[in-house]
């Protein structure tokens, strides 16, 4: 068997890897395993959180349509004035140029965050020094569900306790 | 300072102190991405301006109390590559660091934090603690999340969280994961079984696989896919509650073992054993096989006087980068097999 990377030298280095089932195999000369810093993923290497090998950006252009398939429509010719990425590059890498881009490409982002993640509201953290307004709406939004549990469940002291700091943190909000 | 002080594994935390749960799982990492607002996403910034990041990251945590005498520098362009490629095998950077020339990571003195510059992201903050505490592991990484935020402006968007340069880890920005043994559910043939219900759960599964795709040391990693539209806690929660279905299914079936199925298996172990104490050569493919093996022995009593630990470090000093590194100079792949055995061999006489 011939390395799939060059095609040169016989392949020595066979990788193969099962990420949500499905089964990717490489296999490559010890050169081109080296360029790809694969030649050692017989250790603990092996183990990142992301794979170079197998980008991410191949999966990403696959949700997009074909380049060249439509007239050129408004889209392709969006491009962000931050950094010059058009949505074009985009689909093609599967990344951002910086943080304007999400602006840019706002039309667009909801399908995309829907395919990858099913959600297209984050509820996770906030930063502290400079999220001060949306941490207190968001810790209301979660206060406000623990009352309605606290009712639910009938116990009427804790929703007192709940409605009590609820009501404090809407005046902060007010008040800031 | 070079990364030779970085091998030390009793300055390691997740080789040299046992975590919950550690007879199967060997650690337990969470990573953070964060982006400094109004600046382009590394690929695209030019070399001063990665510079100026590194240095603003640097000296943030240099101007903390706490992290000011325990943190170490090292900047991607000054190492060699082997040197890069045993600090990957180590998971203190990633592959995609060790290209980035402008990249460079801060790692404090127990090695449970590496926090990584102008890899995808400006930022990836990693925390990674021995066993199962994925909790634990995401309060710690919060304080240092909040500390560098003190000082820098994170790109975050009210509506999608964290902005990262990859959409697939926008929101939270967070990967949580733990790295499991599971040389019996491997051998059953169950694993095959259990990973294709992690995956309807959100999950991600990546074993080591080698020639003929079995796993060698029968080492996996779960780690969750989505960022966003949970919290962290909830992600966290999801992939310990998966952990913990998984180890005791693997423990229930170590210990239900009887019969010529236990005697098979013990005879494995005590051959492995025997490789390994007794060899004068030893590839790392099957280091990890064998080492894996003990590590069972020793866990199901079959193997006595060894400690989990030492095992926990064999995995990780039989790397080839880690072993190319011991010896420091260049070997060719058969000195390299026999240093590894020689080496192999002194640790499982102590
Ligand atoms: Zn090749
Ligand atoms: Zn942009």
């Amino acid at each position: 068997m011939m390395c799939e990377e060059c095609q040169m030298k016989p392949a020595t280095v066979h990788i193969t890897k099962i990420i949500n089932n499905e089964k990717t195999q490489m296999h490559l000369c010890e050169e081109c395993a080296k360029q790809k810093h694969i030649s050692f993923s017989t250790g603990l290497g092996a183990f990142g959180f992301d794979d170079a090998g197998f980008s991410v950006g191949k999966l990403l252009s696959s949700f997009f349509e074909p380049a060249g398939q439509s007239p050129m429509s408004l889209t392709d010719k969006l491009q962000c004035s931050r950094c010059g990425l058009t949505f074009q590059g985009f689909s093609k890498t599967g990344r951002f140029g910086c943080s304007q881009c999400y602006n840019t490409f706002k039309g667009q982002m909801n399908p995309l965050l829907r395919r990858i993640h099913g959600k297209t509201y984050h509820v996770g953290k906030v930063p502290k020094r400079t999220g001060g307004q949306l941490r207190i709406k968001h810790e209301i939004n979660r206060l406000k569900g623990e009352l309605q549990e606290a009712i639910n469940a009938e116990e009427y002291e804790r929703a007192a306790v709940i409605r009590d700091k609820i009501k404090q943190l809407g005046k902060n909000k007010n008040t800031k | 300072m070079g990364v030779e002080n970085l091998m030390d594994p009793s300055r390691i935390k997740w080789i040299s102190s046992p975590g919950p749960d550690s007879d199967i799982v060997i650690s337990s990492r969470v990573r953070f991405a964060r982006n400094i607002s109004d600046v382009p996403f590394p690929h695209l910034l030019s070399e001063q301006e990665a510079k100026n990041i590194v240095s603003d990251v640097y000296s943030t945590l240099k101007n903390n109390t706490v992290f000011s005498r325990d943190i170490e520098l090292y900047n991607m362009n000054e190492l060699s590559g082997e040197q890069k490629t045993l600090l990957s095998e180590m998971h203190l950077i990633s592959l995609d660091l060790a290209d980035s020339k402008n990249g460079a990571v801060i790692v404090n003195q127990d090695e449970t934090v590496s926090i990584m510059i102008n890899e995808e992201d400006h930022l990836r903050i990693q925390l990674m603690l021995p066993g199962l505490q994925l909790d634990e592991a995401l309060k710690q990484i919060d304080k240092i999340d909040d500390l560098l935020e003190e000082r820098l402006d994170f790109a975050f968007d009210e509506k999608i969280g964290y902005l990262t340069a990859c959409p697939t880890n926008v929101g939270t920005g967070m990967r949580a994961s733990v790295m499991m043994h599971l040389p019996v559910l491997t051998m059953m043939d169950q694993i095959g079984q259990i990973f294709s219900t992690i995956t309807q759960v959100g999950l991600v599964v990546r074993g080591i696989y080698g020639e003929g795709s079995q796993a060698k040391g029968n080492l996996y990693q779960i780690s969750n896919q989505i960022t966003l539209g949970k919290s962290e806690e909830d992600i966290i929660q999801n992939v310990l509650g998966v952990a913990r279905q998984i180890l005791m299914s693997e423990r229930k079936i170590r210990q239900n073992l009887s019969g010529e199925a236990r005697i098979r298996l013990e005879d494995k172990i005590l051959r492995s054993y025997g490789i390994l104490t007794n060899a004068k050569m030893v590839s790392s493919q099957e280091a990890l096989a064998y080492i894996s093996d003990v590590r069972l022995g020793v866990d199901m009593g079959v193997i006595k006087g060894l400690k989990p630990s030492a095992l926990n470090g064999l995995f990780l000093m039989t790397g080839p980068a880690y072993i190319q590194q011991m010896a420091k100079n260049a070997m060719t792949p058969m000195e390299r097999d026999l240093y590894r055995a020689d080496f192999i061999r002194q640790k499982m006489e102590k």
